[in-house]
């Protein structure tokens, strides 16, 4: 009786008691769902059809039709990722001294919520051959002919731009709305000019939050599916990698092959992720480094 | 401060930018609500007659009804799930400190960072060799996978505001557990809880990869159905197609606007930040 006490006891002053059991339900629901078909795929990539235990990794590594999916993915991903970085920045920037930006975050919180299959439908109809963008162009005769951007490497580049930019800007104003304005209003005072202020004392302070928004930019661009099937060229050239992987599992039903290239997938997400927050950890320490020098 | 001449143009050069960001994408919108009106639209700015036909044409021909039905009761038992089950883990990841808790953090950030498309399909097969996928349960399963974690770390910082003292009377009081929740916590978590679970509404509806993956063809939400109804274009007018977007967007934007009387739209997307 004493014993079942005092380990009552300890357990309560580690914090382990009623209240604590609270969150097996969620753990439970994570680790079933989440965690186990995680490490089920693992293994299940390791037990091919046939052939010997890497013959999936193999079989990808050897067909181009199956390992340039990489290269189409980073072809699309990367540049959509830079330019809705890039075009961030000074935007939130120069939304951060609006006095009311509630109308604007609203309005570019809607291609975020509608989402990626409703994007694609509303500029099948926007970039078509006869939609409004081509017969704008042609008013202003600048265009003489409707250029094509449905059905390509266009299509798909316009969707990620469409809802990743309202995503990246969203983010990048929230970094930039934790920078003290006193930090640069001292810059200001001291002389520096308005490129100086950003290069010297509003990049440096960014660069964290910067490089979690790229990390997580470009793994939502790197995971196009949607689009990539309606508005771009599914068989040829967005051929991205997740499509590859739902063919392998829904049309041929080989779901060892597709949990391979689903663990290839995560793996390149990891290693571009630990890059960039390498990266943050370097840029981090430089201007401390400088500041105690 | 007076601004030089280079600022000014600087910031009309950003200020040309999101104007013709927005213009963009309101013609994009735009032509999809035009376009589910018109009779017939070829080359012209605008058809020639609108007609409401094509809403009746989704309605009657395409199985609408089915399709709203299903996404009601997914969504509205996502909600309710992550809700139960997310609430009370939050408030024991708010109140106590346990060895371990940090794995257990990790463990509800992971789901919100990777993409639903790399975990989707090992779960789709998992859930398939369960015989749950392919059914309403199994849409059900995969969508908590983000919804959980979400609900979890919307309401930590609202459980933190509680005053741990009001607990401490209503347990002195003689309330257990299940009481403290229902008299105490559920009602000074109301924002809170509204808050969370609108997000995870307006997220449910939405997700597009994972119910993709595990539906079947009697357990497709709307936005997987406008999915198909996209991919087989030319088996119906497109007219109708986006019809059926217009009735996914409405459906869509009418909780976003709800949702937005609660939260800040920059929570939207800065869920996952750390």
């Amino acid at each position: 009786m004493t014993a079942r006490l005092s380990l009552h006891r300890r357990l309560r002053e580690r914090g382990l008691d009623g209240v604590t059991l609270l969150i097996l339900p969620a753990v439970i629901a994570v680790v079933g769902l989440f965690v186990y078909p995680f490490l089920y795929g693992l293994v299940l990539s390791f037990q091919p059809k046939d052939g010997g235990w890497l013959a999936n990794y193999q079989k990808f590594f050897s067909e181009p039709f199956l390992y340039n999916t990489i290269g189409i993915t980073l072809w699309i991903a990367v540049p959509a990722t830079l330019l809705n970085v890039v075009l961030s920045v000074p935007v939130a920037l120069r939304v951060r001294k609006l006095r009311s930006q509630r109308l604007l975050t609203t309005i570019l919180v809607i291609p975020i919520t509608l989402g990626t299959v409703m994007v694609a439908e509303g500029l099948l109809t926007y970039l078509g051959p006869r939609g409004w963008l081509n017969r704008t162009l042609e008013f202003f005769a600048l265009i003489d002919s409707p250029i094509r951007l449905i059905h390509n490497y266009w299509g798909v580049m316009l969707s990620l731009v469409i809802t990743g930019f309202p995503f990246t800007f969203l983010l990048t104003l929230s970094y930039v709305t934790g920078i003290d304005p006193s930090l640069e209003q001292a810059g200001a005072m001291l002389g520096a000019r308005a490129r100086e202020r950003f290069f010297r004392i509003l990049l440096p302070l960014l660069a964290p939050g910067l490089a979690i928004t790229l990390a997580l930019a470009f793994v939502q661009a790197f995971t196009v599916f949607p689009s990539a099937i309606l508005l771009g060229a599914p068989a040829g050239p967005t051929r991205v990698i997740s499509i590859v992987a739902y063919q392998a599992a829904f049309e041929q039903y080989d779901y060892s092959l597709a949990s391979a290239i689903a663990m290839l997938m995560a793996g390149v997400q990891v290693v571009i992720i630990v890059a960039l927050l390498a990266a943050r950890t370097l840029v981090f320490r430089g201007p401390a480094s400088t500041g105690k020098g | 401060m007076r601004r030089s001449l280079g600022e000014r143009l600087w910031a009309t050069a950003v200020w040309t930018l999101v104007g013709f960001f927005i213009l963009n994408l309101l013609a994009m919108i735009g032509s999809v609500v035009v376009n589910s009106f018109g009779t017939r639209w070829f080359n012209t700015w605008l058809p020639p007659s609108y007609t409401p036909g094509w809403y009746a044409m989704a309605w009657n021909e395409f199985g609408l009804p089915d399709i709203l039905l299903v996404t009601v009761e997914v969504v509205g038992a996502v909600v309710l799930l992550s809700g139960l089950i997310g609430v009370p883990a939050a408030y024991a990841l708010a109140r106590r400190n346990f060895p371990g808790k940090p794995a257990v953090m990790l463990l509800f950030l992971l789901p919100l960072l990777v993409p639903p498309i790399t975990y989707g399909i090992p779960l789709a097969t998992v859930l398939y060799r369960a015989h749950l996928a392919g059914s309403m349960s199994g849409v059900i399963l995969a969508n908590l996978v983000p919804t959980v974690p979400f609900v979890i770390l919307i309401m930590i910082p609202f459980v933190e505001q509680i005053d741990p003292r009001v607990e401490a009377a209503a347990r002195v009081f003689g309330a257990g557990l299940g009481r403290l929740f229902v008299q105490v916590l559920v009602p000074l978590l109301t924002p809170g809880i509204l808050a969370a679970l609108l997000l995870v509404l307006v997220r449910t509806i939405a997700m597009f990869e994972l119910t993709f993956l595990t539906a079947g063809p009697s357990s497709q939400t709307l936005v997987v159905a406008l999915y198909y109804a996209v991919f087989a274009a030319g088996v119906r007018p497109g007219q109708s197609i986006d019809a059926m977007a217009v009735v996914y967007m409405v459906t869509t934007l009418v909780w976003l606007l709800i949702a937005l009387r609660f939260v800040n739209p920059s929570q939207i997307v800065t869920r996952a930040k750390q």
